[in-house]
């Protein structure tokens, strides 16, 4: 395989391979590569977060009244807030749950549109234009408006489980579906195009001739190719979804104290911006640098994955 | 076209008639009763009194009930009282829509005077320098919080160097033009950098795919120049997409005016709908509510509209969905 796979290489100065070009393309785009590597050091930050706030010997949660605003110093590398925890731990917390929430919901927004519009552009007819009707709707609604009042509705009439109302992170799982519950309809509109014209290619009817059923059309011959939009479309909302999350919370409506979030962290910096307005500086520059890197590694995947912009 | 216009506002008719039973459902599922907020307000009240009091407002009656009764009154004009003004809502609302109107009326006119402009003149330019930076800075006004970028104006122009008010329309006891202008200085910007980086981005690439196109070729080739071309041949076309878009993002637009108007105790729709949906104001709520979807969808239908009337190679005659 292996010489095969040599001699049917040509002598080439890079790799042949689709993922090879794709790989090229994107690492031409600087900025995409830049946040890309600022998201996976984030991302890993996030997950170790546990493990730095022991090695630096702080916890996020710890109110020390002595330390209140204290500057930076050796045990506090970025100072304390106004109830003396220390704002690093807390950040990288924030971050924590940023990125959670944002990944999270943007993933099920992804699953969400792709399941409504797989089948209204491969089946067509009726169904399809319900659920381009549904589509259509839900664009159409005030987004944010809407996001409040889902956010602050009373879970106990919604006649959820006890147990669950009560989870500590039940105001992580809310934003994640009220997010998801509105955001899935770029996917949809994108895969439903896709399906609706890769169902008249010839390897489709072929498929059908076989006698091949529409799930297993759907599933093996046409979700394939609307992978790349969808890749596109999921990065850019993650960004998109952080923005949410993190007004949702500054509102008082999100993430839930005594969970840090970079969002409801700015909610007590604003009533301090008097006396200690760093404290509003470190969580909005977070939330900035984050979603601009996402909005740019979304920009150069889209370049990178337009079949049209093939060269050399 | 008169036919696919009565069938647009008749579909808009429908998404509107059903949100006013979904947000009625969702506005009854809010923390907060109004019985026992009249029950916490006079502690003389019995139990008894709270069951008198939900049977003689209808409370106990099921939900499509309550909605029906809720519409008759709402479609004869009655829309009830605001629990934090103590008066109708119809007579709160007109301010508040006067000063959304006003801020995001000036911050539309300056995003598009700035956005159109720089969108032709960074497509012209592909792959420079200039492009590169308006770009750059076009991702940055996209991904910049708002809410956060109301806060360090406020710290940088209200706190650090005090020129500029940070909150409300006027000063206590109401100032003259001038004052309200300086008022509306902080909240039009925060509302323009909202918006104002993905319309120069949908001008940018109208107008690269215009450029792109045969005519645009047989115009140079006619001998006619740079100017010309574009002034003559390119806008235009590029404008079309342009005019969709930024109709279609009519709902993102009063999303950041809520944003803004919170940030700012600047007293319009969106922190009336804001402020209503924080303090149990259900009737307000409700009408808040929907009065922003409808002018949503109307902003959706005029984008439709518009479509159709700026290109007339558009025909929405019979058959077929919408070619979109």
């Amino acid at each position: 395989m292996s010489a095969l796979h040599e001699t049917a290489r040509p002598a080439a100065r890079g790799p042949r391979t689709v993922w090879g070009l794709l790989l090229r393309r994107l690492l031409g785009h600087q900025l995409a590569v830049g946040s890309a590597a600022f998201l996976v050091i984030l991302g890993c930050l996030a997950i170790l977060t546990p493990v730095i706030e022991a090695g630096l010997g702080v916890e996020a949660n710890a109110v020390d009244l002595t330390q209140r605003f204290a500057g930076p110093t050796a045990g506090h590398w970025l100072g304390t807030d106004e109830l003396g925890r220390d704002l690093l731990a807390r950040l990288l917390y924030g971050g924590q749950v940023s990125l959670f929430v944002g990944i999270v919901a943007a993933l099920a927004s992804a699953v969400i549109g792709t399941l409504i519009g797989l089948p209204a552009g491969y089946y067509g007819g009726r169904l399809d234009a319900v659920l381009m009707r549904l589509t259509d709707g839900v664009i159409a609604l005030p987004l944010l408006p809407l996001l409040i009042v889902l956010a602050a509705l009373d879970l106990n009439k919604l006649g959820l489980p006890e147990a669950l109302v009560n989870d500590p992170n039940v105001s992580l799982y809310r934003m994640i579906v009220i997010i998801s519950l509105v955001g899935w309809t770029t996917v949809a509109r994108l895969v439903r195009g896709a399906a609706l014209s890769l169902r008249e290619r010839e390897y489709v009817l072929a498929a059908t001739a076989a006698g091949a059923g529409g799930m297993r059309i759907m599933a093996v011959h046409i979700l394939p190719n609307v992978v790349s939009p969808i890749i596109v479309a999921t990065t850019l909302s993650v960004g998109n979804v952080i923005l949410l999350e993190s007004v949702l919370s500054f509102l008082g409506l999100g993430i839930q104290p005594p969970i840090a979030s970079w969002g409801n962290m700015l909610t007590g910096a604003q009533e301090l911006i008097w006396s200690a307005p760093v404290l509003a500086f470190y969580p909005g520059m977070l939330i900035f640098v984050t979603v601009i890197a996402f909005n740019f590694l979304g920009d150069g995947l889209q370049d990178a994955l337009d079949p049209r912009a093939i060269e050399g | 076209m008169s036919r696919y216009v009565a069938g647009r506002l008749v579909e808009s008719l429908v998404v509107l008639v059903i949100m006013s039973f979904v947000i009625y459902a969702l506005i009854g599922l809010m923390p907060g009763d109004p019985i026992d907020l009249m029950i916490k307000s006079d502690p003389r009240l019995t139990p008894e009194d709270a069951a008198r009091l939900r049977a003689v407002y209808g409370l106990d009656k099921p939900l499509t009930e309550r909605y029906l009764s809720w519409a008759a009154a709402a479609l004869s004009g009655d829309f009830g009282n605001s629990r934090l003004y103590a008066r109708p809502v119809l007579d709160v609302m007109p301010g508040f829509l006067l000063n959304t109107l006003n801020l995001m009326g000036i911050s539309f006119v300056i995003s598009v005077a700035i956005a159109v402009p720089v969108g032709i003149y960074a497509a012209l330019r592909q792959q420079t320098a200039a492009d590169y930076v308006i770009n750059l800075a076009c991702f940055a006004g996209i991904s910049v919080p708002i809410f956060w970028l109301a806060l360090m104006l406020i710290i940088v122009f209200a706190v650090l160097i005090p020129v500029l008010p940070a909150s409300g329309v006027s000063s206590i006891g109401g100032g003259d033009i001038l004052d309200r202008a300086r008022h509306l200085v902080l909240p039009v910007i925060t509302l323009t950098v909202f918006s104002v980086g993905s319309y120069t981005r949908f001008m940018r690439a109208a107008t690269i795919e215009v450029m792109r196109q045969d005519y645009i070729r047989t115009a140079f080739a006619k001998g006619a120049d740079r100017q010309r071309v574009v002034v003559h041949h390119a806008l235009r076309n590029a404008m079309l997409p342009v005019v969709t878009i930024v109709a279609l993002s009519f709902g993102t637009l009063f999303s950041g005016a809520l944003i803004t108007e919170t940030m700012f105790a600047y007293p319009g729709m969106g922190k009336l709908i804001f402020d209503s949906v924080m303090g149990n104001d259900f009737n307000m709520a409700l009408v808040t509510l929907l009065f922003a979807t409808l002018v949503t969808l109307l902003a959706n239908l005029g984008a439709d509209l518009a479509y159709a009337w700026l290109d007339p190679r558009i025909s929405y005659g019979g058959g077929g969905g919408r070619g979109r």
